[in-house]
């Protein structure tokens, strides 16, 4: 399973080394929504302030929908999703695979909107553990529910508007979750960051096993 | 294993419509078999079945010992598939390509520059991506695909498809080199002028069934015949 995981996630990075999708449109997606939410709050800066982790968390999520459609859309060019199956390739290594591989395109990508929104919105570091591993957890999170629910909505024609339907609800606690932490790393409320860690932890928990579980179910049946 | 292809009324459904009615076919070990027939007679469908992609969920269906009803994953790294489409990824190189192909199929992938000069996929050409090759050459390389794998069994869906007529000669020697190897050949094709001197034996379906099944001599004319094989469908 994990041989498979490593060669379906390199190959997914392969692809997107090669097309520069991730770099091209989703982190300029990215930084445009971050500068929208930026001129939308310019009036009040106590506020930008104050509203920049979820206001990160916000455009982390947008791309994440980005990063999941593009991860499928490799899939379908040419047979390739027959391809795929041909292959004999574990059903959870390639969802452990592609999920790995989203989860890469976003780590990255969060590091070039954190820099954003430091310089952006005057934020500043108090917790950097709690900043880094936060967003860990959260990248997780999204990654392997995207992936799930990327693979439910793959098979369908409806596919680009169905999937941030399903997903945008689900992710809710990690948008919750992962706002509570950076706002306490960035100081800008005295809540416990290290508490809604674990809702975090709980949830990329819950998404990477049932996605290990039912992605062979998902691969045939969708 | 004296039989590698067996289905005793097989029906596989796409959505609620019986792409294979009640199908019976038996392929033995390094037999080369040409299936014909009109169009939507459930020629690609057998084909896909026997590869496992479409789910048999009636009857029996064993590929190199797999009950394909059971589980229609099991079968797949043992057979290739040339499909319609090529099922290659167009931002890759034909070489990175095959090198995740054989890497998937437990082979080494140095097996990817040798099938790729046998198809001419060489030079610029090898290093350009696949969605930038021509409809042709993304079929060469999808054949060099298989090739590389060399599989126990050779699923073809109008293999000739595309090709050129030099490298349709090369995919003619290919074939003749696999049943020699003792590989298995099933081949779908309207091109049953340029098939059948390949083929030892010839399947008729019509309506997702066999309808007459003809021996053919190698190296000769087709004659379509009632042979014992002959078996009836429901449609």
């Amino acid at each position: 399973m994990w041989r498979d995981a490593a060669l379906v996630g390199g190959k997914d990075l392969r692809v997107e080394w090669h097309s520069r999708v991730a770099a091209m449109q989703v982190a300029p997606y990215a930084v445009v929504v971050l500068l929208l939410f930026g001129f939308a709050f310019d009036q009040d800066h106590a506020l930008l302030t104050q509203a920049a982790p979820g206001l990160f968390w916000v455009a982390v999520l947008l791309s994440s929908l980005l990063a999941v459609q593009r991860s499928y859309a490799i899939e379908s060019s040419d047979g390739a999703r027959d391809g795929l199956r041909l292959t004999g390739l574990d059903p959870a290594g390639i969802f452990l695979g592609k999920a790995a591989a989203v989860a890469a395109q976003l780590l990255l990508l969060e590091v070039l909107l954190g820099f954003g929104v430091v310089v952006l919105f005057g934020t500043r570091l108090h917790d950097p553990a709690l900043l880094v591993v936060s967003a860990l957890a959260a990248t997780v999170g999204l990654a392997a529910a995207g992936t799930v629910y990327g693979m439910v909505a793959s098979g369908l024609r409806v596919r680009e508007t169905l999937l941030p339907m399903l997903i945008l609800p689900v992710v809710a606690p990690v948008l919750l979750g992962a706002t509570q932490c950076w706002m306490a790393a960035l100081g800008s409320a005295r809540t416990d960051g290290w508490k809604w860690l674990s809702l975090l932890a709980a949830f990329g928990a819950i998404y990477t096993a049932l996605g290990v579980v039912s992605f062979s179910t998902l691969v045939e049946e969708t | 294993m004296d039989q590698v292809i067996r289905f005793r009324s097989a029906v596989a459904l796409a959505g609620r419509f019986p792409v294979l009615a009640g199908i019976d076919v038996d392929v033995a070990l390094g037999d080369v078999v040409l299936v014909r027939g009109a169009n939507g007679a459930g020629k690609t469908s057998l084909l896909r079945a026997c590869a496992g992609l479409l789910r048999v969920v009636a009857g029996e269906a064993t590929v190199l010992g797999c009950d394909l009803v059971a589980d229609q994953r099991a079968v797949r790294r043992r057979v290739g598939l040339l499909g319609h489409q090529t099922g290659l990824y167009e931002e890759m190189t034909p070489a990175e390509n095959l090198r995740f192909a054989l890497r998937a199929a437990r082979r080494p992938p140095a097996a990817a520059g040798p099938a790729l000069e046998i198809l001419g996929i060489t030079g610029r050409l090898a290093t350009t991506p696949v969605g930038s090759l021509s409809a042709g050459q993304g079929r060469r390389v999808a054949i060099a695909s298989l090739v590389s794998r060399d599989p126990e069994l050779w699923l073809l869906d109008e293999p000739h498809a595309g090709l050129d007529p030099d490298h349709r000669d090369v995919l003619d020697r290919l074939i003749e080199g696999a049943a020699a190897r003792g590989r298995t050949v099933v081949m779908a094709s309207h091109e049953t002028e340029r098939v059948a001197p390949l083929a030892r034996r010839t399947v008729t379906l019509s309506g997702g069934a066999v309808d007459a099944s003809a021996e053919g001599a190698r190296g000769g004319t087709v004659a379509v015949a009632a042979t014992d094989a002959v078996v009836t469908g429901v449609a």
